[in-house]
C-alpha cells in the first residue's frame, strides 16, 4: 500500500483508508486506538517504540499520511519524535497524553503537533484526524502552486528522498528526510554552493517548480529559526540571514503566491538587517506602477526591502514619496507563515518602529498587504493606495502609539498620495485588501508592537465618523472595519472589527493600529487634508471608493 | 437457558453498579461499542491486556516503595502510566486514585 501512494485508491474513498501510525508505549492503549481507528475504516500501524516508529516512517516514506503519537514515552521524548517526524517526513502528527496541562499543549503545538488529544480518546475525535490530512495537502498545493497538488506533493517526497544519498556525506543536522531543505539550509549558511535551481536541476523532475523547493525551504527555515529563536534572541538574526537568502528565491517565483511569501521573507530580510540593502527602492516603485495589476503583490514585497533599507539608515528622510512606498514596504511582515518566527517578527517591529516615525503609514499598509496573500488583482489595488501614503507615514504606528500622529503627515506627501490616490480609486478592493492585510500584519506584528490603544481608539472614531458620512456602504465597512481595528488594540475587537476575511486574523491589535495610520493617509490624501489625522479616515474612505 | 439469562441479567447489574459506583466511567461503554462481530472477546482482550500491564506497574511501585528512600519521580512516572492505561479501559476510580497518588508523589509524602 505504501509503494503507490500517488494514486491510493484512498484518495477516492477520502477519508477511508487513511494510512495511520500509531506510537504508544502502553499496549493497552495500542490496542484500543487500533480498534478505533478500524472502525472508521483507516488502515493502522501499531507501534510501540519512538525509534521503531521513526525507522517505520524511513523505511516507507509514503507509507503514512498521519501519525499519532503518546507524549511519554520511554525511549524519546514524544515532542521530540514530533518535531523529527514533521521535518523529516511532513506528516502531520497528532499528540495525545493523559496530561492535558496549557504548557503541554502548547508545546506540542509549538512542536509542530497537529493536534493534541486527550486521553481517553473518544471515537469521535479519532474519526476528525482526516481533516489535518487533508488541510496540509490543501497547504502543500498552495505552495507549490500546481494543478495536480497531490502529485506534486508526493513528487517532493520522492525526491526528498532521491537526496538522501546526495546530503548524506553533508550531514550537518539535517535530517535526511528533507535534503532540499538540507541544500537549501546551506545555502543560507553560505557553505555550498547549491541553490533552489540547483535543486531543481539536480532533481530534473519536470513538474516541480522553484517554488515547490521554495516553500520547503521556507518551513525548514521556519523550523530552524523556531530553534534558533528558542536558543537565543540573536539567533533570529540567523534567521534573518536565511531571509536575506530568500530573495534569491523571489527571483525565480512567478507565482503570486510565492512572491509574496518569499517577498515577505525578504521583507523580513529587510527588518532585521538594515544592512541588506538589496533591493533598490526605485526599482520597486516603478515595478509597482507597472505590475498593478500581475505582479504587484511580488513588488510590494520587494519593495518593503527596498523600504527598510532606506528606511532604516536614514528613517527621517523618506519623505520621498515616491519611494515612500517601497520604503515603508519594508517593513512590512513576512508572510503569515512567518508569523512563527517570532524574533523576526519582533525584529521587525522594532525596525518598523523606527521607520515608522518617519514614514510608517506607507509601510504597514503595504506590510498589511503582503502578508495577506490576497488575488493579484487585489493587490495591486493595494499597492496603488499604499503609495498615496507616503509622506503620511508620519503616524506613529509601532513608535507614536501613543500620539495622534496625524499631525505630523508631510504635505508633500499627501499631494503625491492624493494623485495616487486616485489612481488607486478605481481598483476599489483595495481597502478590503488593506484591511485585510493589516490584520494579517496584525496577526504578525500583534506579538511585537505594544498595542497602541489611545491613539488608535482616536483614530478609529475619526474613521467611524468619516467613513459614516463619505463612504458607500462597502467602503464605509472597511473604514469602521478598520476603526474597529483600532479597537482591538484594547484587545478584545478583533474578531469584530473586519468582516468576513479580516476576522479570521483577530490579533494584531498592533497591526491595526498600524495600518489605520497608513488607511488614514491614504484618506488624507483624497481629501488633501494631511493635517488631521482625523482627516486620514475620510482619506481611507477615498480609498474605499477606489476599491 | 435460564441459567445464561439469569447470568447475563446479573452481568448486567454487576456492570452498572460498577458504573454507578464510580468504578467504570464512559470510556467502558465505548470500549464496548468498539466489540463488535469481527472482534466479539475485544472488552475481554482489552482489560485483559489493561491487567498484565497494571500488574507489571504495581510490581514496579510496591517495589519501589519499600525502598529506604523513594524516588518520587519513578514513582510519579509509574503512577502516570497507570493513569493512561486505566482511563483507556474507563477504570475511573483507579485512575483517581492514581492522581491523588501523584499528589502525594508531588510533596514527597511516604504516607500517602
Amino acid at each position: 500500500m505504501e509503494c503507490n501512494g500517488f494514486n491510493s485508491p484512498r484518495s477516492d474513498t477520502f477519508p477511508a483508508g487513511l494510512r495511520v501510525l500509531v506510537v504508544d508505549d502502553d499496549p493497552t492503549w495500542l490496542k484500543i486506538l487500533e480498534k478505533m481507528l478500524k472502525k472508521c475504516s483507516y488502515e493502522v500501524t501499531t507501534c510501540g517504540l519512538a525509534r521503531e516508529a521513526l525507522d517505520l516512517l524511513r523505511e516507507r516514506k509514503d507509507g503514512f499520511d498521519i501519525v499519532i503519537s503518546d507524549v511519554n514515552m520511554p525511549d524519546m521524548d514524544g515532542f521530540k519524535l514530533l518535531e523529527n517526524m514533521g521535518l523529516e517526513m511532513d506528516l502531520p502528527v497528532i499528540m495525545m497524553s493523559v496530561d492535558g496541562e496549557t504548557s503541554r499543549v502548547m508545546k506540542g503545538v509549538q512542536h509542530g503537533a497537529c493536534d493534541y488529544l486527550l486521553k481517553p480518546i473518544r471515537m469521535k475525535e479519532l474519526r476528525n484526524i482526516w481533516q489535518h490530512v487533508f488541510r496540509k495537502r490543501v497547504h502543500e498545493v498552495r505552495d507549490i502552486e500546481s494543478h495536480d497538488g497531490f502529485e506534486e506533493i508526493q513528487i517532493m517526497r520522492n525526491v526528498s528522498d532521491q537526496y538522501d544519498d546526495i546530503y548524506l556525506h553533508n550531514g550537518g543536522d539535517l535530517t535526511s528526510g528533507k535534503k532540499r531543505k538540507d541544500v537549501e539550509n546551506k545555502l543560507d549558511n553560505k557553505d555550498f554552493e547549491v541553490g533552489p535551481k540547483k535543486i531543481l536541476d539536480l532533481m530534473n523532475v519536470p513538474w516541480l517548480t522553484r517554488e515547490n523547493v521554495a516553500s520547503h525551504l521556507q518551513k525548514y527555515r521556519l523550523y530552524l529559526c523556531r530553534l534558533q529563536k528558542e536558543n537565543d534572541i540573536k539567533a533570529s538574526f540567523g534567521g534573518i540571514k536565511q531571509a536575506d537568502l530568500s530573495p534569491k528565491h523571489t527571483a525565480g517565483k512567478f507565482g503570486l503566491h510565492n512572491s509574496i511569501n518569499i517577498q515577505q521573507d525578504d521583507a523580513a530580510n529587510g527588518h532585521f538587517g538594515t544592512s541588506d540593502n538589496k533591493i533598490p527602492p526605485h526599482n520597486i516603485d516603478h515595478k509597482i506602477h507597472e505590475a498593478e495589476l500581475k505582479g504587484i503583490v511580488s513588488m510590494s514585497m520587494t519593495k518593503p526591502k527596498k523600504a527598510q533599507i532606506v528606511n532604516i539608515p536614514e528613517p527621517q528622510k523618506l519623505s520621498s514619496s515616491g519611494t515612500g512606498l517601497s520604503h515603508s514596504w519594508g517593513s512590512l511582515e513576512p508572510d503569515p507563515k512567518y508569523a512563527a518566527f517570532d524574533s523576526t517578527l519582533t525584529m521587525q517591529y522594532s525596525w518598523r518602529d523606527i521607520q515608522y516615525q518617519e514614514y510608517k503609514p506607507h509601510l504597514q499598509l503595504e506590510n498589511s498587504f503582503r502578508h495577506l496573500p490576497l488575488p493579484a488583482i487585489q493587490n495591486h489595488i493595494q499597492v496603488n493606495t499604499l503609495r498615496p501614503v507616503p509622506s503620511t507615514n508620519t503616524i506613529p504606528f509601532n513608535k507614536e502609539r501613543d500620539k495622534p500622529s496625524p499631525v505630523e503627515i508631510q504635505p508633500s506627501g499627501a499631494k503625491c498620495r492624493s494623485q495616487q490616490i486616485r489612481q488607486v480609486a478605481p481598483t476599489g478592493n483595495a481597502f478590503d485588501l488593506l484591511s485585510a492585510q493589516s490584520e494579517s500584519c496584525m496577526t504578525n506584528f500583534h506579538t511585537s508592537s505594544p498595542p497602541a490603544s489611545a491613539t488608535f481608539s482616536m483614530k478609529n472614531q475619526g474613521i467611524d465618523r468619516i467613513s459614516v458620512t463619505d463612504l458607500e456602504s462597502n467602503k464605509g465597512n472597511l473604514i469602521q472595519e478598520i476603526g474597529a481595528a483600532f479597537a482591538c488594540i484594547d484587545e478584545d475587537l478583533t474578531a469584530s472589527c473586519f468582516q468576513g476575511d479580516c476576522c479570521s486574523i483577530n490579533l494584531g491589535f498592533q497591526n491595526i493600529a498600524e495600518v489605520s495610520p497608513y488607511l488614514y493617509d491614504a484618506l488624507k490624501f483624497d481629501y488633501e487634508n494631511p493635517c488631521d489625522s482625523l482627516e486620514y479616515p475620510v482619506i481611507i474612505d477615498q480609498g474605499l471608493f477606489i476599491a | 437457558m435460564e441459567g445464561v439469562i439469569q447470568l447475563q441479567r446479573q452481568l448486567v447489574e454487576y456492570r452498572t453498579s460498577l458504573y454507578n459506583e464510580g468504578f467504570l466511567d464512559d470510556q467502558f461503554i465505548q470500549l464496548q461499542q468498539l466489540q463488535d462481530e469481527s472482534n466479539p472477546d475485544f472488552v475481554v482482550e482489552v482489560v485483559s491486556l489493561f491487567f498484565e500491564d497494571s500488574q507489571r506497574l504495581l510490581n514496579e511501585l510496591t517495589k519501589a516503595l519499600h525502598q529506604q528512600s523513594s524516588d518520587f519521580k519513578r514513582l510519579d512516572a509509574h503512577v502516570h502510566q497507570l493513569k493512561g492505561s486505566s482511563s483507556s479501559i474507563g477504570a475511573q476510580r483507579v485512575q483517581k486514585v492514581c492522581i491523588a497518588f501523584r499528589h502525594y508523589c508531588d510533596e514527597q509524602n511516604t504516607e500517602g
